[in-house]
């Protein structure tokens, strides 16, 4: 079986913002806590290879940092839709028809009616602007789209031989959920997880453009953009570079969800040959 | 189609309640009282009191919730604290920016979409196909309000055709307010033109698939008029939902872009209101935001059911 080649170039865009997030907990480039003003708007140099910002911190110090921020508000928040909205799905699925699956699906509608980014901002207005808040506010609406997608899938296999070989043989529906339903749709929420991921990695860049994800001094890719603005005509490197590191990330993420789904489906696979 | 109207209009009747629901509850759980924290850190206790009194705080809960909702069910979204004046006014005056504002990014989105789906479905797997989703990935992939900052730096830095931001007014002239869009729009409309470019191409090639395509091929019609006269008008049934779900994205979405350019439109409402601390706006804007995104919801769904019957015996 051939890797498709959008897996292999989406995973390795991710692996380097990843690999980069993982590196500045251990080291980085600069210290970006400490300013250089002297330094400020430099354009890429061999000292700092992707220039300075406003305040002489190195860009590439800055990216890993924001790496950092926007990798772990993003996955949490992929989390949090995991956690909650799989569990969800396997009970609507495995209680299909009752009045539990139709209230979880309701109530699944009810939260994909709104629109999301509005509730993030109010969220992160009242209770205040900050990386957990953001987490949350992203999160939730991670939930519906795991619960969907798992009881789509899930409700699938609940008419194959094999679940009704388990159940004569006596297992609980929760048991057939865990032991036998959800390791058959894993591969369907791997794909998943990575777009969720990838549009995680954008919401939080929206909100903290905005001023509602994490605080200063704490890096992230939105709040470097926002920053940038005011001085895109003397310095347009430094709009340039978190701008693209958001792109790459997110296309890499991106085309590894498309590969993974390429490699994991093998009706798609059929379809194409 | 009776049963079917019947439900949709409870579902769409429920989720407002529910999102009035929520978001008064966001605002009634604000970390301590409401007054105090409109008032700021420095208030006298006498004016947090007058303040809540005049706000209605010293009432129950509920029957502040039942105020405000019918208050706002009869066009009364309550009086901004800071500016003193409706919030119905406020609103209409923002509107005026950020309904064309959609609009025009939603005509963008489509002028790009159709062209760019249809091209590419007509080639699948050439070079042109492969090209338009290469494109279409990084569509997605561009944070929009970077892009803005892209289009500003070129456009109105770089080319001086626009100006970088801010909007002169409708009485300024039709021209010129447009022209203060124009890039906002852009930038709103590129995610979802790769979107809905995707979405064109796929619904096509599906149909193409379909037997009447080779049916019609049969007959004599060539490739090109067999993907005209059949295929084209009814790979439009999913796109005209996309269209729809879009516009709504497009309404809410405008709150970041307007930001960007400096735009009075809602969005820059919601956030002047959140740094003066003025809940009443926040609370009606909000959810008059977030009904009118429902509410669109629901139009499009009705449409669908009106052009595709199969929707109305099946839910």
């Amino acid at each position: 079986m051939r890797m498709p080649r959008s897996l292999i170039l989406g995973s390795l865009l991710t692996m380097v913002f990843a690999g980069g997030a993982l590196l500045s907990f251990i080291w980085t480039p600069y210290d970006i806590e400490t300013l250089a003003i002297p330094q400020r708007l430099q354009t890429p140099t061999g000292a700092h290879w992707l220039g300075t910002d406003q305040l002489g911190r190195d860009i590439v110090s800055m990216i890993m940092m924001g790496a950092r921020t926007s990798i772990a508000v993003a996955l949490l928040a992929v989390g949090i839709g995991i956690c909650l909205g799989v569990p969800l799905g396997l009970v609507a699925a495995a209680r299909r028809g009752s009045m539990l699956d139709e209230v979880i699906m309701r109530g699944n509608d009810l939260i994909f009616a709104f629109p999301s980014l509005v509730i993030a901002i109010l969220i992160t207005a009242v209770f205040g602007a900050g990386a957990t808040n953001a987490i949350i506010a992203i999160g939730i609406f991670n939930i519906p789209v795991f619960a969907r997608v798992t009881r789509g899938a899930a409700l699938s296999f609940w008419s194959r031989d094999f679940i009704l070989a388990a159940r004569v043989a006596g297992k609980s529906p929760a048991r057939i959920s865990v032991e036998h339903i959800l390791p058959n749709i894993a591969n369907l929420l791997i794909v998943q997880s990575t777009i969720q991921f990838s549009l995680g990695i954008l919401a939080v860049a929206a909100l903290s453009y905005i001023g509602l994800g994490a605080q200063p001094p704490t890096a992230s890719w939105g709040r470097m953009l926002a920053d940038a603005q005011t001085l895109a005509s003397i310095a347009p490197h430094v709009a340039l570079v978190p701008g693209l590191a958001i792109v790459f990330t997110v296309l890499g993420l991106n085309l590894m969800g498309d590969g993974l789904r390429d490699l994991l489906d093998p009706r798609i696979r059929v379809a194409r040959t | 189609m009776i049963r079917y109207m019947i439900g949709r209009v409870t579902s769409l009747c429920l989720s407002l309640v529910v999102a009035s629901m929520v978001i008064f509850t966001v605002v009634e759980i604000v970390p301590g009282d409401p007054a105090a924290y409109m008032l700021g850190v420095n208030a006298r206790p006498d004016t947090i009191a007058a303040l809540r009194t005049e706000l209605g705080l010293d009432l129950p809960t509920a029957q502040r919730y039942v105020a405000w909702v019918t208050g706002m069910l009869q066009g009364d979204f309550g009086t901004s604290y800071t500016y003193r004046t409706p919030v119905s006014q406020m609103v209409a005056d923002r509107i005026a920016v950020s309904l064309p504002l959609a609009l025009l990014a939603l005509a963008i989105t489509v002028v790009i979409a159709f062209p760019a789906g249809i091209y590419a479905a007509s080639h699948r797997g050439r070079t042109g196909d492969l090209g338009v989703m290469g494109a279409t990935q990084l569509g997605i992939a561009v944070p929009n309000f970077w892009f803005a900052m892209i289009l500003v730096l070129i456009f109105a830095i770089k080319l001086r055709w626009v100006s970088a931001g801010g909007f002169p007014g409708w009485d300024a002239g039709l021209f010129k307010g447009l022209k203060a869009l124009i890039l906002p729009a852009f930038a709103l409309a590129l995610p979802q033109a790769a979107i809905l470019t995707r979405v064109m191409r796929s619904s096509l090639l599906d149909m193409l698939n379909e037997d009447f395509i080779r049916t019609a091929r049969a007959k004599g019609l060539s490739r090109r008029q067999a993907l005209w006269r059949h295929a084209v008008r009814n790979a439009l049934i999913p796109v005209l939902t996309i269209i729809g779900l879009q516009f709504s994205f497009l309404l809410a979405g405008g709150i970041v872009i307007e930001q960007v350019f400096f735009l009075p439109g809602m969005g820059r409402l919601i956030f002047q209101a959140i740094s003066s601390r003025d809940l009443i706006v926040v609370e009606s804007v909000v959810m008059l935001l977030i009904a009118s995104v429902i509410i669109v919801n629901f139009a499009v769904d009705l449409a669908y059911a009106a052009v595709d019957p199969r929707l109305r015996t099946g839910a």
